[in-house]
């Protein structure tokens, strides 16, 4: 039970449902449950994913019951800014009240924070995004400590598990919260990885190397997902 | 008679001044009616949307908002909103007040405005800024022992305008797809203008009252404006127009170009009927290239009773 967003969330979730997951249930912030895509949906409000879904709810519907029921197992986010804790921001670069540049806003990424069991991070590795501390904070991570914060705060969902980038992958350390690189991808250094994140980054004892994609992944990701290299080319 | 072209509809319910929402998430989005304010040069609105989307972007860059509600201000699945964004950064065509939430906080106020409540708890906004930036996001201790909770306040504009497959003359409003706060905002609302696809006799909603959202109860006035929506969609009449929604990314980059887009197309036509014809001029299959085929419902027996 996955809540998506469009792009590298979407490719994300429809390659698992081709090949690990065939079960898996896609939710949109849109109201619809259990999306088939007959195309790579353009926005959360694709219709192609209403026809032939399991069911499409007002939003009411699917931020009450669906997500705040706490129905939601892992969510998507992405991030113009995130800090150590996994905290995020999509507001604002600058001051609020007088912005240098105004980005979209929480949209219902703030109470998929709250609620989604377990939020995944998606994004590039730069030095603009990992940054010591946020311009604003639109969706709380582990907030500055450990896990149980999030809990003693009352926020149900566990908060982020894990960050995918183009270099290297990063996990939260149970204890202190604060994000771990856990594993590089082939061919790219610590160095590299260190020299686009702007605090001193915490490396796992058993830092390994990303698995590259099996043949058949990228040629579903290629052929059937993104043909025309709209998400993956860049 | 509550039958109306989009003219009469947009000149008797619309003021300067109002608070409106234009509904419809990331579909149904009523261009037609956004068009027909910024010919009328409606000013000083109050625009609350979810999602603010190329409509309110446009209707910025013409100069008819002072205040703007929302909680996600995107070209979805394209990138910025730039009249939007010149509005906030630099103030241009003026400065632009905004008011701002999560998804789920908008539900919360669309919730509680269609209700009556004084306010909407939801479990949200907890360690962000959001409460901090918009002092209308309020806490309550629960009376039950069990915390605080987030609340937002009712939302009631002046007039909300929701576009929809079909209506009956009357105003008995059926919608399929994505059904989004519509029925809420309709309800939430002091005047609503339904805008349809087509109008139908009142023996076809009869015939399936599960699939009638917005009752006619809640409505003033009712627009027939077939492919109202563009470039947004209708499910089962119509597909997103994305190239054009592509194309606003690149206009709406230069305030110069996006001024000659809207006296082109929104002040060099008369009504809508004429922005069609100038689509069709410039892309003569451009029905062709939207038409999304048939994927028809298993009829229900809703039974004969008495």
């Amino acid at each position: 039970m996955v809540f998506v967003g469009v792009g590298m969330p979407n490719i994300a979730c429809n390659l698992a449902r081709h090949t690990v997951a065939p079960h898996l249930e896609l939710v949109y912030e849109s109201g619809v449950f259990g999306a088939k895509p007959a195309r790579l949906p353009l926005s959360i409000g694709d219709p192609t994913l209403i026809s032939g879904a399991t069911s499409v709810c007002s939003m009411s519907d699917l931020f009450m019951n669906y997500l705040q029921g706490g129905r939601i197992e892992v969510a998507f986010l992405g991030a113009a800014q995130i800090d150590r804790y996994g905290n995020i921001n999509t507001t604002v670069i600058g001051d609020y009240d007088n912005p240098k540049v105004r980005l979209p806003g929480s949209g219902g990424a703030c109470e998929i924070a709250t609620h989604a069991q377990k939020t995944f991070i998606i994004g590039r590795l730069k030095k603009r995004t990992f940054v010591e501390e946020l311009d604003f904070r639109t969706s709380a991570g582990h907030l500055n400590s450990s896990p149980k914060t999030r809990e003693s705060q009352g926020m149900p969902g566990g908060g982020p598990e894990v960050v995918v980038t183009d270099k290297a992958i990063f996990r939260f350390d149970t204890e202190s919260g604060e994000m771990t690189l856990t594993s590089l991808h082939p061919g790219v250094t610590l160095k590299e990885v260190q020299a686009e994140v702007g605090w001193p980054l915490k490396v796992a004892s058993d830092l390994k190397t990303t698995s590259p994609p099996t043949s058949d992944e990228i040629r579903i990701i290629r052929e059937e997902l993104d043909p025309d290299g709209m998400y993956t080319s860049k | 008679m509550k039958i109306k072209s989009m003219p009469e509809a947009i000149a008797e319910y619309v003021h300067d001044g109002d608070t409106i929402a234009i509904e419809g998430f990331t579909a149904f989005i009523c261009f037609s009616a956004a068009h027909e304010i910024i010919r009328q040069r409606r000013r000083d609105l109050t625009l609350c949307r979810m999602t603010p989307d190329l409509i309110y972007d446009q209707m910025v860059a013409a100069g008819c908002a002072r205040k703007l509600v929302f909680s996600y201000l995107g070209n979805p699945g394209v990138g910025s909103l730039h009249c939007i964004r010149r509005a906030v950064e630099k103030g241009i065509p003026h400065a632009l007040e905004i008011e701002e939430y999560s998804h789920f906080g908008m539900v919360s106020r669309y919730m509680a405005g269609a209700s009556h409540l004084p306010f909407f708890p939801l479990q949200s906004y907890t360690g962000t800024d959001l409460d901090t930036a918009n002092p209308k996001i309020q806490y309550v201790e629960s009376p039950y022992g069990n915390g605080q909770i987030a609340v937002v306040p009712p939302l009631n504009p002046d007039v909300a305008i929701i576009h929809a497959q079909r209506s009956d003359e009357l105003g008995n409003t059926q919608l399929w797809g994505l059904v989004g706060m519509q029925k809420e905002v309709a309800f939430g609302s002091e005047h609503v203008i339904v805008v349809v696809e087509e109008i139908v006799d009142e023996s076809v909603i009869r015939s399936d009252p599960n699939r009638t959202l917005i009752p006619h109860i809640t409505v003033d006035a009712v627009v027939h404006q077939p492919k109202g929506t563009h470039p947004s969609y209708v499910q089962g009449y119509y597909d997103r127009d994305n190239r054009f929604y592509l194309e606003w990314d690149k206009i709406s980059r230069s305030e110069e170009e996006t001024k000659a887009w809207l006296d082109e197309w929104v002040y060099g036509v008369e009504n809508w009927e004429g922005y069609l014809e100038k689509l069709a001029a410039k892309e003569p299959e451009i029905w062709k290239r939207l038409a999304p085929g048939e994927a028809l419902s298993q009829p229900v027996n809703y039974g004969v009773y008495g």
